[in-house]
């Protein structure tokens, strides 16, 4: 079990960062998504994996996995709702704005030229 | 008494609040009341006065961070109380020639806040009795000094001499920081009071150099010492109260202060002597020589400060118990007499309309009060008898006699006399050249005296300086205490007096009133060399060394940032893995230490569709609806994922989550395009495949390794099962960890979410009323849509739905404390439910219906959540404490309250409206366009005549 947690977080981890790289927004939103999904899965896995053992309190019962990672992984997902949220509608902005959704910038940084200016 | 201390301290920044609200009231009143905080601050003093006089030190201490040793310890002694006086007093003088000298367009208000502000600062720094408490004023008064010279912002010298003031200041602050905080840690402490005691060990130690000479940068530029004394002649492009307050009277002594404070504990050592003695004869010297050359007057006033400040450092650097006295000494007659200086400066100024020495002279007939003023406070600098410049002269005239500079006997008494010399020549010239000689037909304006609001500040620091000149006794009581304040023992046997008999000093003094005037009536041919020289122009270099550092760092951050997102996230990809690889290297992580969980059929079967799933992802992410699909059912496995590894309420998270996101990319696909283009070659996507592939096999081996090895310490969760009964009163341990014993932390998320939210309406706002708004209209209503695009079915279905789907919130949202569920889960089912309305039968209709916004239903969520917490300080608890209780209502069984569940209700308010307000935002962008918008629910209804197609009204308005 342990081998196939591992496997599934690295392979979400590859394919987040392969999609990461895309030259446009709605990849890389894909890829931040799968990402989350690795990184949540692995926080979640720091309490160690356990089958039938819920932290809900029940008499008689001894064995609880560790609740401590789920209650940071549950909040971490909702934030990352947030997050997602956020970016597509940077992206979406931005495309919108620019009709271009591509997110590397090329030609000159023309603020970086003013600033020289504007420091004088 | 001591109680006093921090109300001195508190009373300008207190004032400062004042002019900018009074300046409605006329400038009169705002003047008035800006007097009266400075004024309330100056009695307060005096009431200390005597105390200090007597010899005692006022303390007031209050621990602040006392972990890092930064405490608010204020301390008045001599030294603090002579500071103090000097910076309230004379504040006092310029806020009355402030309200004569400003024209009716300059904003009175905005410049007595930064005068107090300043004021407020430079009176933290001469009571502070903390370093670092010190520091902290100290680079406020930076701050404001820069706020003070750029007052008037149209002018380009003004802002550039701003800067280059709290550059070259600054810069110096950071220096001192360093040097302060070696000088705390060789003493055990940041406490003055302490530091004094502990002069031996500092000296003995062998940090001790590079401490005093960071201090020293930091000193030497706040008093504009050689080679940092060139900001100050250009901060004259402040208003004159400005200069007359801080680049003379106080800020430019704040670095005196600082040598004379740490006096005791830095002096004494060859070191001391040769950098401190050395830099304030060659300021001296320098400042002297360049004073007699500048035609402006604020100029020749500014250079001779410069060498005034080098005079009383270069005393302080001589390391005798004299020098001090009469260090101090200076300090209080160069306050006098160079404020009133450059007050009657800004009245040439302002009623000549110029400051040019060549377009002035033959004003004494014209303005024979501000003469008399100019006239005595400029022979008092000049060293002339019967005026307190004299007397203070001589006595640095009498301590340089007897100072030996490199075995040498004569240096420092001939430079000295030469420093005098000049000193005596652009002070006569002041006289000559501005008031002396004809009067000229060719003012730019008609020079009259002003009123006496303008003139009345200059005469009573001239009356001082008569006064001291004449009867110095007056003067002693104070500079006794003060100078023992500084010296920190017994005080030499001295008496201020005028005649001391035919003594080396007299005769210097003498030759320099001869040379001084000599070099006057040589002016002409001299100011003809003095140009034809070649000098080095300290604004050119700076402005050069300024548009280097520029260049540099323009060219660095351009190299580094090109603007390539995708290059940042290789880079970043990269260093992540290598920091992992070595923080891995060396020792590894050792045997496995658990045993491997079995694998049963069903969840191979999970990973296998997971894996798949995020192949076909990547194979398949150019078609963007497909990878939208592929991306929900990676979701759905992770959640089954949760399922089964025990973690029931996480299950129930994602699987609402998930739902929540795709119909939010959907939403988003609906603008974007629908591909994504091949762009990258084959190499680049080679690189790229290759950067993941290690990616992936580091996470993965990491959390292999992980979860093969027991917990390296002790964990922290048994506590948390222990309790989550007896103390927070649930059975569902994550549930009470997240509104319980990390209450605060979910506090802070659910108001993250919330500004998540608002971020969205915002940026959505912000992009409608910009051209994508306007490319939106342009583009118009999609084109191939549905033909039902709001099916009978579905509405009814999701009508039926709705109360159920509302039922199973409030359920999973009551049981949350004991079972799976919550806050966070039902927020997102209610928020699932109320989406379906919207898909049903669109957004506009829904919205139509909604009667509570979802903006305050944020607030009211996040509001819910603090009023919770805070009702913990009702029974005397910290915030967020939780309290529960069971009670029994007759017809039902015992049931559980808790506060916790009231914190729980906000979180579910919080989420339902984070969630709502960002589809929300999206969706407004679709009306933007112009889509149709339906007044009934459905678009075929059997219930209405007729199909749709054959509707007059069309079941649409458009």
């Amino acid at each position: 079990m342990e081998m196939l947690m591992a496997s599934a977080i690295g392979v979400l981890t590859a394919a987040g960062i392969y999609l990461v790289l895309r030259l446009r927004s709605f990849p890389v939103i894909l890829g931040l998504s799968l990402l989350t999904y690795a990184v949540n899965l692995f926080l979640f896995a720091s309490g160690r994996l356990a089958v039938n053992q819920p932290p809900i309190l029940r008499d008689g019962v001894h064995g609880y996995t560790d609740p401590l990672p789920q209650a940071l992984v549950l909040t971490a997902i909702v934030i990352s709702f947030g997050m997602s949220a956020v970016v597509v509608m940077l992206a979406l902005g931005a495309y919108l704005s620019a009709r271009d959704d591509g997110i590397d910038m090329d030609g000159d940084d023309d603020l970086a030229a003013d600033g020289t200016e504007r420091g004088q | 008494m001591d109680n006093l201390l921090p109300v001195i301290a508190a009373l300008p920044f207190l004032g400062a609040l004042l002019p900018g609200l009074m300046i409605r009231a006329g400038r009169g009143t705002c003047a008035t009341y800006t007097a009266l905080s400075s004024g309330l601050a100056f009695v307060l003093l005096l009431v200390c006065a005597p105390a200090v006089m007597r010899g005692e030190v006022l303390q007031f201490r209050l621990d602040w961070l006392p972990a890092l040793g930064l405490n608010v310890n204020f301390m008045l002694d001599g030294l603090g109380l002579l500071f103090a006086g000097l910076i309230i007093g004379i504040g006092l003088l310029i806020i009355l020639y402030a309200r004569y000298y400003l024209s009716p367009d300059d904003p009175m208000g905005q410049f007595y806040t930064y005068l107090l502000l300043f004021q407020g600062a430079m009176v933290g720094i001469v009571l502070s009795d903390n370093i670092l408490l010190l520091l902290v004023f100290w680079e406020l008064t930076s701050l404001s000094s820069f706020l003070l010279i750029g007052y008037w912002t149209h002018l380009p010298e003004g802002r550039q001499g701003a800067r280059m003031a709290l550059t070259v200041t600054g810069l110096g602050g950071l220096a001192m920081i360093a040097g302060m905080l070696i000088l705390g840690n060789i003493a055990g402490s940041y406490d003055i009071s302490v530091i004094l005691t502990q002069g031996e060990a500092i000296r003995a130690s062998e940090m001790y150099l590079p401490a005093l000479i960071l201090i020293l940068v930091g000193a030497f530029t706040k008093s504009a010492q050689f080679p940092f004394h060139f900001w100050l002649p250009h901060a004259m492009a402040a208003p004159t109260p400005v200069s007359a307050y801080l680049h003379s009277a106080t800020m430019v002594k704040a670095g005196l202060f600082l040598m004379a404070r740490l006096w005791p504990v830095l002096s004494g050592t060859p070191e001391w002597f040769y950098i401190v003695a050395t830099t304030g004869l060659v300021t001296m010297i320098v400042g002297a020589v360049i004073a007699l050359f500048k035609d402006d007057l604020k100029a020749l006033l500014a250079y001779s400060t410069v060498s005034h400040l080098g005079l009383i450092t270069m005393l302080l650097g001589f390391g005798t118990k004299m020098a001090v006295v009469a260090a101090v000494f200076h300090i209080i007659n160069h306050a006098t007499f160079k404020a009133a200086l450059f007050m009657t400066a800004g009245i040439v100024d302002h009623e000549t309309g110029s400051r040019d020495i060549k377009r002035l002279g033959g004003l004494r007939h014209l303005m024979p009060v501000t003469f008399a003023i100019a006239t005595l406070a400029a022979l008092s600098m000049a060293g002339i008898p019967l005026l307190n410049g004299f007397l203070s002269k001589e006595m640095m005239l009498e301590e340089a006699a007897h100072t030996v500079w490199m075995g040498s006997h004569n240096a420092v008494p001939v430079l000295a006399t030469l420093g005098t010399v000049f000193s005596v020549a652009y002070s006569l010239r002041y006289i000559a050249h501005v008031f002396l000689g004809p009067v000229r037909n060719d003012y730019p304006s008609h020079p009259h005296d002003p009123n006496v609001g303008m003139w009345a500040a200059p005469a009573l620091l001239v009356v001082a300086v008569v006064a001291i000149g004449v009867a110095p006794f007056l003067a002693e009581p104070l500079v006794r205490t003060t100078a023992r304040a500084v010296i920190g023992s017994d005080l030499p046997y001295f008496h201020l007096k005028i005649w001391h008999g035919v003594t080396p000093a007299l005769l210097m003094s003498g030759a320099a009133v001869i040379g001084g005037a000599l070099l006057l009536a040589l002016h002409r041919p001299l100011m003809r060399g003095w140009l034809a020289a070649p000098r080095p122009e300290a604004k050119v270099m700076f402005d050069a060394v300024a548009r280097a550092a520029t260049r540099a760092s323009t060219t660095l951050t351009d190299g580094l940032h090109n603007a390539a997102m995708t290059r940042y996230a290789a880079v970043f990809i990269l260093t992540v893995v290598a920091a992992g690889l070595w923080a891995w290297g060396g020792t590894g992580a050792g045997p496995a230490e658990r045993a491997m969980l079995p694998v049963p059929p069903l969840p191979a079967v999970g990973w296998l569709v997971l894996i798949v799933a995020t192949a076909c992802l990547i194979a398949f992410h150019r078609n963007r609806l497909l990878a939208l699909i592929l991306l929900g059912g990676i979701g759905l496995s992770v959640s089954m994922a949760f399922v089964y590894l025990s973690a029931p309420d996480l299950a129930l998270t994602q699987i609402s989550v998930e739902v929540v996101t795709i119909i939010l990319l959907l939403l988003a696909l609906n603008f974007l395009p629908k591909t994504t283009p091949v762009e990258s070659t084959g190499a680049r996507r080679l690189r790229d495949a290759t950067l993941s592939v290690i990616g992936g096999l580091a996470v993965a081996g990491l959390t292999y390794t992980m979860l093969m090895r027991d917990f390296a310490f002790d964990s922290i969760s048994g506590f948390h099962l222990a309790n989550s009964y007896t103390g927070g009163g649930g059975n569902n341990v994550v549930n009470v960890i997240l509104v319980d014993f990390r209450g605060f932390d979910t506090f802070g998320e659910i108001t993250v979410l919330g500004i998540a939210a608002l971020v969205i309406f915002a940026l959505t706002d912000a992009v409608l009323r910009g051209s994508g708004g306007r490319w939106l209209v342009r583009w118009g209503p999609a084109r191939n849509e549905a033909g039902d695009r709001h099916p009978l079915m579905m509405v009814v279905a999701t009508r039926v739905m709705m109360p159920i789907a509302l039922l199973v919130g409030a359920y999973i949202l009551l049981r949350g404390h004991n079972e799976p569920g919550g806050g966070f889960i039902a927020g997102l089912v209610v928020a699932i439910a109320l989406l379906m309305q919207y898909m049903a039968s669109g957004f506009a209709w829904a919205e139509a219906r909604q009667r509570a916004p979802y903006h305050a239903m944020i607030a009211a969520g996040v509001l819910i959540a603090s009023l919770t917490g805070a009702g913990a300080w009702l029974a005397g608890r910290p915030f967020l404490t939780s309290d529960f209780g069971y009670i029994t209502l007759p017809p039902l069984e015992k049931f559980e309250w808790a506060t916790a569940m009231a914190f729980d209700v906000g979180v579910f308010l919080t989420v339902v409206g984070a969630v709502m307000l960002a589809l929300q935002s999206l969706s407004s962008m679709a009306r933007r366009r112009g889509e149709t918008v339906n007044i009934y629910p459905m678009d075929i209804n059997p219930a209405r005549n007729g199909p749709a197609a054959t509707d007059p009204i069309d079941g649409k308005e458009h």
